[in-house]
């Protein structure tokens, strides 16, 4: 009784921010103006414009993603060979920079990058030639991979720190080398972080609106500004549910493969 | 099905009402007033003194955009007291039946805002009953002389190619088409399809010449020259010459945007006359002024600008002229139509490239 009664918050919680929000997004997405059943929202996104937003973003999504991942990787493994906790301070560092305000940190980028900021001001100094990545994709890319790389990180990590020195050394002793060992046994075991990671950082990457506005300026449309567009300009909640919900899907896919990788939730970030 | 439904959006509204019933404070002795305003336009001291002074508590939120304001007001979750919306806006909320009549016996003050502006508030609130102006300027042209050397007088120039890389655009779609509207002699709220159609293929022609497409930011590339010519609201100005003497505004000679912001009392106001006492505050000339001072956008309060010194008075950014205000147009609401087509060729524009 008594555990039941603590699940009562949770249940509250998610029932009131989760599950009636989702429900009242595919509500207006699948009614217009008037209240009557219609499929015109979701294929609104045939549109040329809004499907070459579609497409734009998941490229820069997949392609930040990957990046986070051959960066990631390599990072989480020299954290475990350094045998430091998990609350120790190199892994605190990765962690730091969470707590400071998402906006804030882009915002931060957008003046450092800038054509008269800090790092062109410091490169202008040396006679260093000016780096002309602000309001281009790959100014997008950019600030993708810095703000979700930790989610990318921090999977990986607890996956591997899971992994003994015994199963290496066993490895080892059965005649493997350190690739074989590598391909054959650690990254097989660390898969279930990797798909965590991957998924971590590719839902955010394809639903952001405000990493396109700052960094790329206003000039590179993703599917995010479209649906942004949709509830603050036109007003029009429907069409914007409707293309919140033809996101979902590619969310939803990426969930299917988390579920299938990561069966024992080994692969949580915290 | 549509019990489950129906019970869910119950539960929702449960949860709703619950949330706030336990949130809201008692506020002040004579209870509170909910204000809704744009971002740094209020000196915050005045807040302050307000409650001193009235003994009602300021609760105090902010919105970036008429449009991310609307659809709250609209939606009625939150009911705020009062607001500060702009020109095409109120109109809209007039059409809508969202706003209450303002009880002007609770509003002395009333009689230092300029006949001039209340004329021009006519444009959205025929009548003068919905609407006390707060805040009026114009749209137009800000750029630096150090990098510019000729003198700015049309919009044409924001398709200079001199200035490729250095030219921003508001990234708002009725403010980004007053360039190209005002240029090719339409109007600023028209609807055509084949006069907005020209305007939006001026718009791609500018697109690869542009810096970027902003809002707020305008403010820091400009100050710190990594653009040289940018759209900008005259209630900027004052402060960017502040920081960077350099930076010249001109409102362009083809005509532009005219607009005023006014506080409104939205129709589900809960403390209406609290909402009254805030505005008559805010006339009040010496807060008028001080507030003046803060968000520097020019203030239709007479009492306020006898306070300006000579210099100020003579700005046009500040202190537009008749004969400028006759150039320019005000916002209208242009409905639903109407904004689904500025939204697409806004969305194509930002498309390209």
């Amino acid at each position: 009784m008594s555990k039941k009664l603590l699940s009562g918050p949770y249940i509250v919680w998610m029932v009131g921010f989760t599950l009636i929000p989702l429900a009242l997004i595919v509500f207006y997405g699948l009614t217009d103006k008037a209240g009557a059943f219609t499929l015109e929202n979701i294929m609104a996104i045939a549109q040329p414009e809004r499907l070459n937003a579609l497409l734009r973003s998941l490229k820069l999504s997949l392609v930040s993603t990957a990046i986070c991942l051959v960066l990631a990787y390599p990072l989480a493994m020299i954290l475990k060979s350094l045998k430091v906790g998990r609350g120790s301070f190199i892994v605190f560092i990765f962690i730091l920079p969470m707590w400071m305000n998402f906006l804030l940190r882009t915002m931060a980028w957008q003046t450092l990058l800038d054509h008269n900021g800090v790092i062109n001001n410091i490169l202008r100094f040396f006679n260093l030639p000016e780096l002309k990545i602000i309001n281009t994709q790959a100014a997008i890319i950019f600030g993708m991979v810095y703000n979700f790389l930790p989610f990318m990180v921090l999977p990986i990590y607890n996956v591997l720190v899971k992994i003994g020195d015994d199963t290496v050394e066993a490895a080892r002793d059965l005649g493997a080398n350190s690739v074989q060992t590598f391909f054959r046994v650690i990254l097989p075991l660390s898969m279930p972080g990797v798909i965590s990671g991957i998924t971590m950082v590719f839902v955010p990457a394809l639903t952001t609106f405000v990493i396109s506005d700052l960094l790329g300026g206003g000039m590179i449309l993703l599917i995010g500004n479209v649906i942004e567009q949709e509830f603050t300009f036109t007003t029009n909640w429907n069409l914007g549910s409707g293309l919140s919900l033809v996101l979902m899907v590619f969310i939803l896919i990426s969930m299917a493969i988390l579920a299938k990788y990561d069966k024992e939730g080994e692969g949580a970030a915290f | 099905m549509k019990k489950k439904l129906t019970a869910a959006l119950l539960i929702a509204a449960m949860c709703v009402s619950c949330l706030t019933g336990c949130g809201g404070s008692k506020g002040g002795e004579n209870g509170v007033v909910k204000v809704y305003n744009w971002g740094e336009y209020i000196d915050e001291e005045v807040i302050q003194m307000f409650e001193e002074e009235t003994g009602i508590e300021v609760i105090y939120d902010t919105f970036e955009t008429n449009e991310e304001m609307y659809p709250l007001i609209e939606a009625g979750g939150v009911a705020y007291d009062v607001i500060c919306p702009s020109d095409y806006m109120i109109e809209k909320m007039i059409a809508n039946d969202l706003l209450a009549e303002i009880n002007f016996d609770n509003i002395p003050n009333m009689e230092y805002i300029s006949d001039e502006i209340m004329e021009g508030s006519r444009f959205f609130d025929p009548e003068n009953k919905y609407s006390v102006p707060y805040t009026f300027g114009t749209l137009g042209i800000l750029y630096n002389s150090s990098l510019i050397d000729e003198e700015i007088t049309s919009w044409e120039s924001l398709w200079n190619e001199e200035y490729a890389g250095n030219i921003l655009m508001y990234n708002s779609p009725r403010d980004l088409f007053t360039a190209p509207l005002k240029l090719l002699g339409y109007s600023l709220n028209t609807t055509d399809t084949a006069e907005l159609d020209e305007a939006k293929e001026m718009l791609l022609e500018q697109k690869p010449l542009l810096q970027r497409y902003v809002m707020d930011q305008i403010k820091d590339t400009m100050i710190s020259g990594s653009a040289s010519i940018a759209m900008c609201y005259s209630g900027e100005v004052l402060q960017l010459q502040e920081q960077n003497p350099d930076l010249k505004y001109v409102i362009p000679e083809e005509g532009s945007n005219y607009f005023i912001d006014s506080w409104v009392i939205p129709a589900n106001a809960e403390n209406k006359e609290n909402a009254e006492a805030w505005i008559n505050f805010l006339n009040d000339p010496e807060i008028a002024y001080k507030n003046f001072e803060y968000i520097t956008y020019a203030t239709p309060n007479t009492g306020a600008q006898e306070m300006m010194d000579e210099e100020l008075a003579a700005n046009q950014a500040v202190n537009p002229s008749s004969e400028v205000l006759s150039r320019c147009e005000v916002f209208r609401t242009l409905g639903e139509e109407g904004d689904a087509l500025y939204s697409e060729m806004w969305m194509e524009i930002k498309d390209a490239g």
